[in-house]
């Protein structure tokens, strides 16, 4: 009998689920904003995410081949970030400017820092600030529907006077704004299928969305209209659930939720920019560190983890 | 009063959802023996009986090189407090004492034995005269009997704790919370009368109050059949979630009792005395018979074992007579593991012998023998969520690459088990459990590596 037997540690078997499997999850529960906003902003919100997507890739591609390190696109995050940054873009954006929100989300804040796993803030959202922040006339020329349905004639809703009759338009996502983010309903549906294929946890989404409504109405703002609008849902299912920059227990993920919440409703309600979100996460990113280390779990019989 | 009742029935579950996930693992159930009812191996060419098939000193070997032993007759003396006798399971002769490496690298003292096929049993051999709690301990240390769950605990210290005064429950571990594994699932269905004696005499000698069976939902046969024979209301099955770990000690106290263990504690220090289904039915038939722990139902399975079954087998036994026996292997074995495969511990040889505390052989192919490459940690926090301790596996890592003791120690490694969850439920197929043990032992020296 042949002993060239593999003697390793245990455990022997491992669970089915890679990075791979779900990072195309993601893109999967992405697809029907992409369809959304292909339906309300037409073929041109196609076009910008190709090149967007396409731009991380090989940003991705070309930063390993340059730094001969192995390739890293066959785990498919380069297009999660891709779609990501393309959904935080307004639909009539140059197509250079999303090439080189690209480049800093691949190369500046995700490669620089070590690869997958290793950035301290979501590329997706860092490329969306720097562009807002570089460009913020075009970034914030928010194009109207291109499908002759009845809808809002004003810029972003949240920008524009409250509207209560305009629920619906809010939910199913008729109105202008950034490309991925208007459609409530197709976020919704993304948002459904990463919680029942586990790929993300609900804590952290309902618990910011929730604390944007108790804030809302302590503000004296219309909860429904917050959420609905913006680019909250989002952030709250797609961005802030990033893995590497979100927080790992369940206590810290609360935590998390309602400071994002927090955050963004006092950059919506007391100051005068448009990127409530945005910014709310990245600052989640920044103190992470700390999130983790204050909420850890309690383990089974040993009192709390300092 | 009952306001307050209510709420804090709503508040505790949330707190306990925030405290700890503990998820565990949904691993693959693969019991695919379950029905396969015990088969008798005949006695074996050769058997060679290692001094250490337990937790603690290595017995020392009390027969030389010519004796002639028969079927009980005492090979290894137990040594020290922590430690177990062995017992030969065949009639015949031994052939010599030699020196082997053991699964885990060290050199164990082994007696080898040649059957002569009589299976002429020990004339010394009689029932045990137990009358109270001193001489029950006594009979259970002559019997040989460590933890048959795969620990391999020295019976009699576990019967035996410090505050026994303080014990009221007896609890019976047959989670089997391992994929592939049928054995205690065949012990229930096979051996439920001497289950229930055996749990009757360790409450009647130790004086407990009630006993409870945890057996994983997995096994409906199983509960089913205990419950109909359980004549008692001192002895309750629990359902478990199938959800690995069940089975581990601390687990399965607080799923049984909603009692937490202390650290650097034992069950009893929460009034509980755990013991293996396999190991408590053995028990009740020492008591009857006062033959020694010679034999052990092994579940053999793998994707290249020709007819996978449950076996009872005498100790001893080299591995490739007991694949043999199963019909041997469809194509070259690539692994080969004693135990379950999330915990189970490679075979580097097929002639190394069957343990008392093996409960299964796996065998394993191309297809299943090899383990996908580890990619780079993406941080999303399955460890932690898995982890039955609580702790905090991708952190532990980290610190573990700094070499931070300070934090090693609050992150507290030194409660890990090493049951495999991390690295189960990795999606980066990371190693993480071999990184937790290496932190611990890290820890262990004084972190000096």
């Amino acid at each position: 009998m042949a002993q060239n037997l593999i003697v390793s540690p245990s455990p022997h078997i491992v669970h089915k689920d890679n990075t791979r499997q779900i990072m195309l999850d993601v893109c999967l529960a992405l697809m029907p904003a992409l369809i959304a906003s292909v339906l309300i902003f037409g073929y041109r919100a196609f076009m910008l995410t190709a090149v967007t997507v396409a731009a991380a890739v090989v940003f991705e591609y070309l930063y390993r081949k340059l730094m001969k390190k192995e390739s890293s696109i066959g785990d498919c995050s380069a297009i999660v970030t891709g779609l990501l940054l393309a959904y935080n873009l307004p639909p009539t954006l140059p197509f250079w400017m999303a090439i080189i929100g690209a480049f800093i989300a691949i190369v500046i804040v995700k490669q620089l820092f070590g690869g997958i796993g290793f950035n301290f803030a979501n590329p997706a959202i860092v490329g969306r600030i720097v562009l807002a922040l570089s460009f913020t006339a075009k970034m914030t020329t928010y194009s109207y529907p291109d499908n002759g349905i009845d809808a809002f004639t004003s810029a972003t809703p949240l920008a524009a006077a409250e509207d209560p009759s305009a629920y619906l338009t809010l939910f199913l996502g008729n109105h202008g704004g950034v490309l991925g983010e208007t459609s409530v309903l197709a976020l919704l549906i993304g948002g459904v299928y990463l919680v029942i294929r586990k790929v993300i946890s609900p804590v952290l989404p309902i618990t910011y969305v929730a604390t944007v409504a108790v804030m809302s109405l302590l503000c004296g703002h219309d909860p429904l209209y917050q959420i609905l609008s913006g680019g909250l849902m989002l952030g709250a299912i797609f961005m802030a659930t990033d893995y590497t920059t979100s927080p790992f227990t369940r206590k810290g993920k609360l935590a998390a939720g309602i400071f994002l919440g927090v955050v963004t409703c006092l950059i919506r309600f007391f100051g005068n920019s448009a990127e409530g979100v945005s910014f709310a996460i990245l600052l989640m990113n920044i103190i992470l560190p700390y999130i983790n280390r204050l909420t850890r779990q309690k383990a089974l019989g040993g009192g709390k983890a300092k | 009063m009952k306001g307050t009742v209510n709420r804090m029935e709503v508040i505790l579950p949330m707190i306990r959802f925030l405290d700890r996930s503990s998820l565990g693992a949904h691993v693959p159930h693969r019991k695919n023996t379950r029905e396969s009812s015990t088969a008798v191996m005949p006695v074996p060419q050769k058997i060679v009986l290692m001094m250490s098939q337990h937790i603690g000193a290595p017995a020392n070997p009390v027969v030389s090189k010519g004796d002639k032993v028969y079927v009980g007759t005492l090979v290894g003396e137990a040594q020290g407090a922590v430690s177990a006798n062995i017992h030969s399971g065949v009639s015949g002769t031994v052939a010599e004492i030699t020196e082997m490496i053991a699964s885990n690298g060290s050199m164990q003292k082994a007696v080898v034995i040649t059957p002569d096929g009589e299976q002429t049993v020990d004339p010394s051999i009689q029932p045990p005269k137990v009358t109270d709690f001193n001489s029950f301990i006594e009979a259970v240390r002559q019997s040989g009997l460590v933890g048959l769950g795969g620990a391999g605990f020295p019976a009699a210290v576990k019967l035996s704790p410090k505050n026994l005064d303080g014990v009221d429950t007896l609890l019976i571990n047959g989670a089997e919370c391992e994929p592939y594994i049928t054995s205690d699932h065949r012990e229930f269905m096979e051996r439920s009368g001497d289950i229930l004696d055996g749990i009757k005499a360790v409450m009647k000698y130790l004086n407990l109050k009630q006993a409870i069976i945890g057996i994983e939902k997995n096994k409906p046969e199983a509960i089913a059949l205990m419950r109909q024979k359980i004549d008692t209301p001192s002895i309750t099955v629990k359902v478990l979630p199938s959800r690995y770990p069940q089975g581990a000690e601390k687990t399965l106290v607080e799923s049984c009792t909603k009692k937490e263990v202390p650290k650097g504690g034992l069950p009893a220090d929460v009034g509980v005395i755990v013991m293996n289904v396999t190991s408590v039915s053995f028990l009740s038939r020492y008591l009857k018979t006062g033959m020694p722990l010679t034999k052990k139902r092994l579940t053999v399975d793998g994707d290249i074992v020709k007819e996978p079954k449950n076996v009872e087998v005498i100790v001893g036994t080299p591995f490739s007579e007991l694949i043999d026996f199963c019909g041997g292997l469809t194509s070259e074995p690539v692994k080969a593991v004693q135990g379950g495969p999330m915990m189970g511990v490679c075979l580097f040889d097929l002639s190394y012998p069957v343990l008392k505390l093996n409960n299964a052989l796996l065998v394993f192919g191309e297809k299943l023998g090899h383990l996908p490459k580890p990619s780079p940690c993406i941080r999303c926090g399955r460890c932690i969520n898995g982890c039955p301790m609580g702790l905090s596996p991708v952190e532990i890592a980290s610190a573990y690459q700094r070499e931070n003791k300070e934090e090693l120690a609050a992150l507290q490694i030194d409660l890990c088990m090493e049951c495999g969850t991390c690295t189960f439920v990795c999606p980066a197929k990371r190693p993480v459990t071999q990184t937790m043990k290496l932190a611990k032992e890290y820890m262990k020296k004084g972190g000096n590596a």
